[in-house]
């Protein structure tokens, strides 16, 4: 009996998931019956690019996750204060970009050093909510902070690079999209290739199974603790860099941060090809919805519709496509 | 070797659990603690690993000697270093790596490759079924096998002294036996001196050199592995022997007095 249920309610999430599947299909057809194929291509292109740069700001989450078990609920803010620091540097002391960004990463650097070792550390050891309790104050503070420090009035990174879209056959390319997507796919393959392939991203992720054992096995489990802190701050940059130039420097910078849940959900909270794969199908779904759903209901649907999907992945899947099932036998 | 001179552990700065325990792990030799359940033997254990402070635990008095030197101040990844090695209760395997990963993480504080290399090839030659496994998961593998490859691990580091944390736990009897075969072998063949905790008197007393019995905190009795299975008391408690059979008279009553003492 438990069997067969539980193969009908593995059949069942894939029901689910295939109609998802036809529905975003069916809004790419319908849109190339009414309006025409090009457009649906050049969502569909935005949409992967965008995608990639969600996964840019998710991949700081996957790495605290993947390293110390801690879920930051904190990484759209670590974005929109690098950004905000950036930006301070431009507007406020009219420094160069490059000292600018220079600026930014010292205060990453420093920035993540300094949480790992006064809030996640004197930490290590309680109960994983209240570390997720801690991450979400942390996130209330930052943005409240993040203004009161630099200035609410929004501002914006400008990064010398054009605006105006690169044409490549049919597709016109927002270059600093395309820059965003491909620093995006560098970074990833970077970690994965670290994750995977040295001791130390071994003991990394020996560190995320185990504190106490890691310890025992002789890691400094603490060292490794600040080294994912502040590699997330410093990958949240690059994020801000990107983004800010994007959609400007505020507050509601730190909303990306909220595009983490359904990538990583999506793709497995540890994996970090799911990180590249949830963030290709959140942009797709955002930009169909966008082109073909959204005219029609009044707008709106965009912003939720990478909600409905994890729901429902987390109903069926809940460690993602590529995430790492929890190995229950003891 | 290692030298625990009257220690004190609390935890959470109010429940002491160990009220002055003093151990003897003489060098090359295998050492047990017996004790009850919730006798102090794992506290012991990972007081001299330095991972009490994860779990909000601490040597509040006393010194714990490595060698002559205190390593009782020590952090848990610094007496790894100094050859210290602990195998946890319930084996504690990496479950989401793999087994040649778990190797990987163990010789962490070994900084040649090619000399992990090499200890990789010396585990799996004493353990040839995780030798099998190697690509697999290590959260996968049956609970024999979850603990050949916990005490693998801990040979990665190319320790001095290993202290093992009943790795008889709740294993079959053949799986059992295989084990301790090796412990025996690992001590002779490595010259690795082994801390060891049980509950199953019989097996461990039966490799031992030296043992000691714990209780309630404290060390209630030691000596020669051999005197110790000798020793009525333990034969009742741990060997389930009792003297006269099933006969009921003055000497049995009088150990169960004392039982309940042990076990109160
Ligand atoms: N982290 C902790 N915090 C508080 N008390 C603890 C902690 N760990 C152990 N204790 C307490 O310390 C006492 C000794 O525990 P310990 O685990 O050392 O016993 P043990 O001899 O290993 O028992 P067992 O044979 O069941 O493994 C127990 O009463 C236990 O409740
Ligand atoms: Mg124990």
């Amino acid at each position: 009996m438990q069997p067969i249920l539980k193969f009908l309610s593995a059949k069942f999430a894939w029901i689910l998931l295939a109609a998802f599947i036809a529905f975003i299909v069916a809004e790419g057809g319908v849109g190339v019956l009414i309006k025409d194929w090009r457009f649906a291509v050049e969502l569909a292109v935005d949409g992967v690019l965008t995608g990639l740069m969600y996964s840019l700001i998710a991949v700081g989450f996957v790495l605290i996750y993947k390293s110390t078990d801690a879920i930051n609920f904190a990484q759209g803010e670590f974005v929109m204060i690098a950004a905000i620091v950036v930006a301070g540097c431009l507007d406020w002391f009219g420094l160069p970009l490059w000292l600018s960004i220079l600026v930014g990463f010292g205060f990453m650097v420093v920035f993540g050093m300094t949480l790992e070792r006064f809030v996640l550390r004197p930490m290590i050891g309680m109960n994983i909510v209240a570390i997720i309790m801690a991450t979400i104050g942390l996130a209330f503070f930052l943005r409240g902070a993040g203004p009161l420090i630099f200035g609410a009035a929004p501002s914006t990174i400008n990064l010398p690079i054009p605006d105006s879209p690169i044409v490549w056959g049919l597709l016109y390319l927002t270059p600093i999209k395309l820059l965003g997507a491909a620093v995006s796919i560098l970074f990833l393959a970077g970690f994965g290739w670290f994750f995977l392939k040295t001791r130390k991203g071994v003991a990394m992720r020996a560190v995320a199974d185990s504190h106490q054992v890691s310890m025992a096995m002789g890691i400094n489990v603490e060292r490794y603790f600040a080294v994912a802190w502040v590699t997330a701050g410093v990958v949240a940059l690059l994020g801000g860099l990107a983004w800010g130039n994007m959609i400007g420097v505020d507050t509601q910078l730190a909303l990306v941060g909220l595009k983490v849940f359904p990538v990583v959900i999506l793709g497995g909270l540890d994996s970090i090809i799911g990180v590249i794969v949830g963030g290709i199908v959140v942009g797709l779904v955002e930009a169909l919805t966008a082109g073909f759903v959204d005219p029609y209901v009044g707008g709106g649907m965009k912003d939720f519709a990478p909600y409905v999907l994890m729901v429902i992945m987390l109903m069926i899947r809940p460690y993602g496509i590529f995430g790492r099932r929890l190995i229950e036998r003891i | 070797m290692l030298r625990l001179n009257n220690i004190e552990v609390m935890y959470n700065n109010v429940i002491l659990v160990l009220k002055g325990v003093s151990i003897n792990i003489e060098e090359g030799k295998i050492t047990t603690i017996l004790g009850a359940n919730g006798a102090g033997k794992t506290t012991t254990l990972k007081a001299i690993s330095g991972v009490l402070r994860s779990e909000r635990g601490e040597v509040t008095h006393g010194t714990i000697e490595l060698a002559g030197e205190r390593i009782d101040r020590m952090m848990g990844h610094d007496i790894v270093r100094k050859g210290v090695v602990q195998v946890f209760e319930g084996r504690r395997v990496f479950a989401n790596l793999t087994c040649a990963e778990n190797l990987i993480a163990g010789a962490h504080v070994e900084p040649s490759s090619a000399a992990m290399r090499q200890r990789m090839d010396m585990v799996f030659e004493y353990f040839p079924r995780i030798a099998e496994r190697r690509h697999g998961r290590a959260g996968y593998l049956s609970g024999g096998e979850q603990q050949m490859l916990a005490i693998g691990r801990s040979l990665m580091s190319n320790p001095k002294v290993i202290l093992l944390d009943e790795p008889s736990l709740g294993l079959a009897p053949l799986i059992i036996e295989e084990i301790f075969t090796i412990i025996s072998r690992l001590n002779k063949e490595q010259g690795v001196t082994i801390g060891l905790v049980e509950q199953n008197a019989n097996l461990a007393l039966r490799i031992s050199d030296f043992a000691y019995v714990m209780e309630n905190g404290s060390i209630m009795m030691e000596g020669p592995a051999a005197q110790l299975l000798d020793n009525a008391d333990i034969k009742e408690f741990y060997l389930g022997i009792s003297e006269h059979g099933e006969r009921k008279n003055y000497r049995d009553v009088k150990s169960y007095r004392r039982r309940k003492r042990w076990l109160s």
